[in-house]
């Protein structure tokens, strides 16, 4: 299989965890094992844009129990004979191949996954910067030599590109030393916060520099946030930058 | 059943609920981190190749970019 892979760099691995949530698109060609009407492969896709019932394969590294997963999308692209070409937007984790052999059996004839290609994971889309291994390691030869860092700009992003995705908080100075010590985020920490947020939203929780602070979990909605004077609005869930790169403000109550 | 919407699909605002500023006397913003802070805390779109599974992908970026430790968003099949 080929396409979007995400690498995070030291650091940036800590923001794995919004990476896994936040979807991913493939382009696939299934083959089926009889011929069949066009028409009827388009009824039987449109039918699995839906929530699925899915249990991870032998070879997953993951406990294999029944799960649930939601198809975005299944667009049918084109069919040759027996091939079918349809792109699929769906949550991660999310098995194609086994999706090909169900819908085989839904269809009656069977199927099975020729070819699979990644065309988004998360933000990460393709065409939009995405490089080769050896792009990236010619942009890595010529930035040692010259040295200029907007040759390192060319083929690496900051992580928090890979948290366009998740709604975002954005908090004051004097609040960000506070939720680098693991310390739940306020509501007077607050300054603004993006739109569609629920108690129980992963959010990031960003500086007005852009930089992120960490990821958590959401206790209440945009509304709610907006309305409260004081009270927890996210648990800090994981901690994203190091301690001290703001001062303490918290112990004083000074800023 | 209507369709979901799909996380890039999502549009959102920003809403204000009270106003700062930012003093730069610390932190950075995260396109002007020194060189190595800068690759320390990146982030690579691969076009992942054919043939090697996603981890085998993600060691050879390790090991061309002399890095500790890297990881990925996604195992891709060989």
């Amino acid at each position: 299989m080929t396409g979007v892979l995400p690498v995070t760099l030291e650091e940036s691995r800590k923001i794995v965890q919004a990476l896994l949530h936040s979807g991913k698109e493939y382009v696939c060609v299934m083959k089926l094992h009889r011929d069949e009407k066009e028409e009827s492969v388009k009824k039987v896709l449109a039918e699995f844009e839906d929530i699925i019932y899915q249990r991870p394969p032998l070879r997953a590294s993951v406990k294999r129990q029944l799960r649930t997963r939601k198809i975005y999308y299944i667009d049918f692209l084109e069919m040759d004979g027996r091939n079918v070409l349809f792109k699929i937007g769906c949550e991660g984790g999310t098995y194609i191949r086994k999706l090909c052999y169900d819908i085989g059996e839904v269809l009656g004839c069977g199927a099975h996954m020729q070819e699979l290609r990644r065309t988004r994971a998360g933000p990460f889309v393709e065409g939009e910067g995405i490089v080769t291994l050896h792009d990236m390691a010619y942009w890595f030869m010529e930035w040692q030599q010259q040295r200029d860092e907007k040759i390192l700009r060319q083929f690496i992003k900051p992580m928090e590109n890979a948290l366009a995705l998740v709604p975002k908080i954005y908090i004051r100075d004097s609040a960000v030393d506070a939720v680098c010590h693991g310390a739940n985020l306020t509501a007077p920490g607050v300054l603004s916060l993006e739109t569609e947020i629920n108690n129980g939203s992963m959010v990031a929780v960003f500086t007005l520099k852009g930089e992120a602070v960490a990821l958590a979990k959401a206790t209440a909605s945009t509304e709610e946030v907006l309305r409260m004077g004081h009270g927890i609005v996210a648990e800090t869930k994981r901690v994203l930058m190091p301690r001290g790169t703001y001062p303490k403000c918290w112990k004083n109550g000074e800023i | 059943m209507p369709r979901s919407v799909a996380p890039w699909e999502i549009e959102r605002k920003l809403l204000v609920k009270a106003e700062d500023k930012t003093n730069l006397h610390y932190g950075r913003k995260p396109e002007e981190r020194p060189a190595d802070d800068y690759i320390r805390h990146g982030v690579i779109n691969l076009d992942k190749p054919a043939g090697p599974t996603s981890h085998e992908v993600a060691a050879w970026v390790k090991r061309i970019l002399k890095l500790g430790n890297v990881g990925h968003g996604g195992t891709l099949e060989a």
